[in-house]
C-alpha cells in the first residue's frame, strides 16, 4: 500500500495543478471573455440606468419601495434592512414558528389597513427564498393599483391595464408562473406620467 | 396542484428519459476506453503526470490513487481558502477564511457535498471561487463517476485482476464529459440573465434614492458545473433561488434538466456494459418509480400550504421562502430533484417547507440519493441495493443469488451491509451527539420538534454528501464545521471504499450464463421488488427519528400550535 501511495504523489500534484489551469482559470476566463464581449448586458448583471448613465438598479433584483406612488416589492430578509443585494438571505423560519407567524399578521393587518380585502396572495405577505425576488404575481401587484392610482391621481383602470402589459405568461403555458416585474412596472408608471 | 403544474412535471421526466440514453452512450464511450476526438489532450495530461494510461489497477491500487488525490484536493483547497487575503482577484478584498470553516469547505467541496457555512458574495474571492470551488465541483463530480465506471467493470470483466485506472477514469470524465458541456451550459446561462464578470460589486442608486450594493461576478461558470457535477454549492448565500443564479423560469428548469442528465445516463451505460440495457432501464424506472411518489407528496404539501397562515386571511399554498418566478410546483419539483441526487442546490428554503414537504427532501437524502443520485454515486448506491434485493430475492427461492451474471457471494454481501450501514450511522450518532451537548443544541434556530429536524438534516445532509441545509440551523460554529466534515467524509468514503471493494472481488469472478433458475433483474417485478426494498430499509432505519422531527412538526401545526 505504500509504494501504491508514493506513486500517487506524482500523478495527484500534477493533475491538480493541471486541472486547476484548465477549468479553474482558462474555463471562467473564456467564458468570461465570449460573455463581455457578445453579451454585456448579462454579463454586468442586467443593470439599469437613469438618463445620467448611472445604475438605479438590476432588472433582475428586488429593490424596496416604500411610497404609496409605486408598487412594493414582498417582503425581504436579505441584510439587515432587506433588499441586501450583496447579502441575499431567506429567513428560515419553520411552518410551526411563532416569529413567522406574528410577521405574517403584520403584514396582513398592514394590507387591510390599506383597504385591501378578502384572502391575500401569499406571495404578497411572505418573505422570498433570496430576499431579492423581482417579482409580484398579478393578484398581489393589482391588489396595490388602487393606492397607487390614487396618489398618482390616476384612474385604477390605468394602472391596471399596465400590470396586465407587464405580466409575463408561464414559457408554453407550464413552466413558470405568471408574474409582474416590480422595478420594471414602476418604471413604467414613472415613463408613461412623463 | 394544478393541471399546468403536473404538466411541467411530466415534461420534464419525458425529457430525462430522452436524454438518458444519448448520455448514456456518450459515458460508454468514455468508460471503454473508445479513442476520443482532441485525443492528445489527454495524452498530454498523462505524459505531464508520469500515468500509463495501458496500466489497469487493482482495486486497492484504485482506492490508493483515490484516496491520495482526494486529500490532495482537500489540502489544496483549504490552502487557498486560507489565503485568499494575499491572493490575486479579490476585487472586495475579503481576508482569509477562519480555519475551521476553511477545513469545513475544503472537505465539503472535496466530497461534491457542498454544504456551506458561509455566504459567498460576502465572504469569497473570485480566485477562491474559480480556482477553489469550480475546480472541486469538476473533480469531485469526475471521481464520482469514475467509482461507477470502476464498479461497473466489475460486473462487467470476467477473471481479471483489475477495475481501470483511476487516473484516466478522471482525467476523462473531466475533460470529455463535464468541461464540455458546462461550457456550452455557462454561455446559455449567460445568455438567460446569469453574470459573468471579474468586476467588482455594482452600486446602485435606487429609485427612491437608497444606495444598493449588487454583488455580481464569475456566476455562470459555476453555475453550469454546479448542476451538472451535482455539487450544489451556490456562488450566492441564496443558492439558485438568486435571481442572478436563476433569472427565470427557463433557467431553473433546465438546472433540473442537468442536474438529473448525467444520472440517469450512467444507468444505461451500466447496462450496456454488461450487455443488456434493459437492466440498465430497469433501474432507471425503479428511481423514476421512487421519483414520482415523493414529487407527489412533496407538490401537494406545499400546495395545501400552512393552516396557521390560512386562519390569518392568506390564500393558497406555502410561498415563504419561494420565488414568485418559480411558483409551487417547480420549487417542490426542484426540492426532490436537489436530494434524489447529491446536488442540494436550492430554489426555496427547505427549512420554510410545510413539514412534509421538509420530509420529502429529508428522506430522499437518508435513501441514500440513488433515486438518480449523484453522478456516479448515484449509480453506486443503487447498485448496492440491487446486491442487497438479488440477496433477498435468493433467499426466498432458496437459491445462490446472482446479478448480470456474477454470483453474490458472502464478501459481497458484507461489504454491502457495510456501505449501507455507515451513512445511517453517522446521520444518526452524530444527530444523537448534537442533541446531548450544548454546542449541538445550540445550533437549530426553530424551537421543538423543527429544531430536531434541523439537526438531522444538517448530519442527513452531510453523510448524504447533498449539501442543502434547513437553513435556521447556525452551522458556523466549531463543533458543527468539524462534526460535519467528519459526516461528509465519512458518507463518501466510508461507501466509495466497500464499493470498490466489492468491485474487485466480481472483476475477479467468472460470469455465470443467465438460467432458468436465475431471478430476472429487468422486469416488473424486479422493478418493484428493488423501488420496495430501498423504501424498507430506508424507512426502518429513519422512521423513528422522521418521527421525531417532521411528524411531530407536522402535528403541532396542523393543531395550529405556535412555538
Amino acid at each position: 500500500m505504500l509504494t501504491e501511495t508514493f506513486r500517487a504523489l506524482r500523478p495527484t500534484v500534477v493533475l491538480l495543478l493541471l486541472v486547476t489551469i484548465v477549468t479553474g482559470l482558462l474555463y471562467p476566463a473564456a467564458i468570461t471573455g465570449i460573455a463581455q464581449v457578445a453579451l454585456p448586458v448579462q454579463a454586468n448583471g442586467s443593470l439599469l440606468s437613469d438618463v445620467h448613465g448611472q445604475p438605479i438598479g438590476s432588472a433582475l433584483i428586488a429593490q424596496n419601495f416604500t411610497g404609496p406612488t409605486y408598487f412594493h416589492p414582498r417582503p425581504s430578509a436579505a441584510g439587515k434592512d432587506g433588499y441586501d443585494a450583496s447579502s441575499s438571505a431567506a429567513t428560515n423560519l419553520a411552518p410551526g414558528s411563532k416569529d413567522l407567524r406574528d410577521a405574517i399578521a403584520k403584514r396582513v393587518s398592514s394590507a387591510r389597513a390599506e383597504g385591501m380585502t378578502g384572502d391575500l396572495p401569499a406571495d404578497l405577505v411572505t418573505t422570498s427564498a433570496s430576499g431579492l425576488d423581482p417579482d409580484l404575481s398579478p393578484e398581489a401587484a393589482l391588489l396595490q393599483a388602487p393606492r397607487v392610482a390614487k396618489a398618482r391621481g390616476l384612474a385604477v383602470g390605468k394602472v391596471t391595464a399596465l400590470i396586465d402589459a407587464q405580466t409575463e405568461a408561464p414559457l408554453l403555458g407550464i413552466i413558470g408562473e405568471r408574474h409582474v416585474n416590480v422595478l420594471l412596472l414602476n418604471r413604467q408608471l414613472d415613463a408613461s406620467a412623463q | 396542484m394544478t393541471f399546468a403544474g403536473w404538466s411541467m412535471i411530466l415534461l420534464f421526466i419525458v425529457l430525462i428519459v430522452a436524454l438518458a440514453k444519448p448520455a448514456g452512450a456518450w459515458m460508454h464511450a468514455l468508460y471503454a476506453r473508445e479513442t476520443l476526438p482532441l485525443g492528445f489532450v489527454e495524452r498530454g495530461f498523462y505524459k505531464l503526470a508520469g500515468i500509463d494510461p495501458k496500466a489497469e489497477q487493482s482495486w486497492v491500487g484504485y482506492a490508493v490513487s483515490l484516496m491520495v488525490f482526494n486529500l490532495g484536493g482537500i489540502a489544496l483547497l483549504f490552502a487557498i481558502l486560507k489565503l485568499q487575503g494575499v491572493l490575486p482577484m479579490n476585487p472586495q478584498g475579503f481576508g482569509g477564511m477562519e480555519t475551521l470553516l476553511a477545513f469545513n469547505t475544503a472537505v465539503s467541496f472535496v466530497t461534491n457535498t457542498n454544504w456551506q457555512n458561509y455566504g459567498g458574495e460576502s465572504s469569497l474571492s473570485n480566485l477562491s471561487q474559480m480556482a477553489g470551488l469550480t475546480v472541486q465541483n469538476f473533480l469531485s463530480a469526475a471521481v464520482g463517476i469514475a467509482v461507477a465506471f470502476a464498479f461497473i467493470r466489475g460486473f462487467a470483466r470476467k477473471q481479471a485482476s483489475g477495475i481501470g485506472n483511476f487516473w484516466v477514469d478522471v482525467t476523462r470524465a473531466t475533460l470529455y464529459l463535464l468541461l464540455p458541456i458546462s461550457i456550452v451550459l455557462a454561455l446559455v446561462y449567460v445568455v438567460m440573465g446569469v453574470p459573468q464578470t471579474f468586476g467588482p460589486s455594482v452600486v446602485a442608486t435606487t429609485i427612491e434614492g437608497a444606495k444598493q450594493t449588487i454583488a455580481v461576478g464569475p456566476v455562470a461558470s459555476q453555475l453550469a458545473i454546479k448542476m451538472l457535477g451535482t455539487n450544489g454549492g451556490g456562488f450566492f448565500n441564496a443558492n439558485s433561488a438568486h435571481p442572478f443564479e436563476n433569472p427565470t423560469a427557463l433557467s431553473n428548469f433546465l438546472q433540473m434538466i442537468t442536474i438529473f442528465v448525467l444520472g440517469a445516463g450512467l444507468t444505461l451505460t451500466f447496462g450496456k456494459a454488461v450487455g443488456n440495457v434493459r437492466q440498465g432501464w430497469a433501474i432507471l424506472a425503479a428511481m423514476l418509480l421512487l421519483f414520482i411518489a415523493g414529487v407527489a407528496v412533496a407538490y401537494g404539501a406545499e400546495a395545501a400550504g400552512n393552516p396557521i397562515h390560512h386562519a390569518l386571511g392568506v390564500a393558497g399554498g406555502n410561498m415563504e421562502g419561494k420565488e414568485v418566478r418559480f411558483g409551487i410546483a417547480a420549487t417542490a419539483l426542484f426540492a426532490v430533484v436537489t436530494t434524489a441526487t447529491s446536488c442540494g442546490a436550492v430554489i426555496g428554503m427547505h427549512d420554510s417547507f410545510t413539514a412534509i414537504g421538509g420530509l420529502v427532501p429529508l428522506f430522499n437524502m437518508q435513501l441514500g440519493e440513488l433515486v438518480i443520485g449523484g453522478v456516479g454515486s448515484g449509480l453506486y448506491a443503487v447498485l448496492i441495493y440491487c446486491i442487497l434485493a438479488v440477496f433477498i430475492a435468493g433467499l426466498m427461492v432458496g437459491r445462490t443469488p446472482e446479478y448480470v451474471g456474477k454470483k453474490i457471494e458472502s464478501r459481497e454481501m458484507k461489504l454491502a451491509v457495510i456501505a449501507i450501514a455507515i451513512p445511517p450511522l453517522a446521520i444518526l450518532g452524530l444527530t444523537a451527539v448534537a442533541c446531548i451537548t450544548g454546542a449541538g443544541l445550540a445550533g437549530p434556530a426553530a424551537k421543538g420538534a423543527h429544531g430536531f429536524s434541523e439537526i438531522l438534516y444538517a448530519f442527513t445532509s452531510g453523510a448524504a454528501n447533498n449539501g442543502s441545509a434547513f437553513g435556521g440551523l447556525s452551522g458556523n460554529t466549531p463543533f458543527y464545521n468539524l462534526l460535519l466534515a467528519l459526516d461528509m467524509f465519512v458518507g463518501r468514503f466510508g461507501v466509495i471504499l466497500p464499493v470498490l471493494a466489492i468491485s474487485g472481488g466480481l472483476a475477479a469472478k467468472r460470469r455465470v450464463p443467465e438460467g432458468a433458475g436465475s431471478f430476472p433483474t429487468t422486469g416488473l417485478l424486479w422493478i418493484g421488488l428493488l423501488a420496495a426494498i430501498i423504501v424498507i430499509v430506508g424507512g426502518l432505519t429513519f422512521l423513528p427519528s422522521l418521527a421525531l422531527g417532521p411528524i411531530a412538526d407536522q402535528a403541532q401545526v396542523a393543531a395550529g400550535t405556535v412555538l
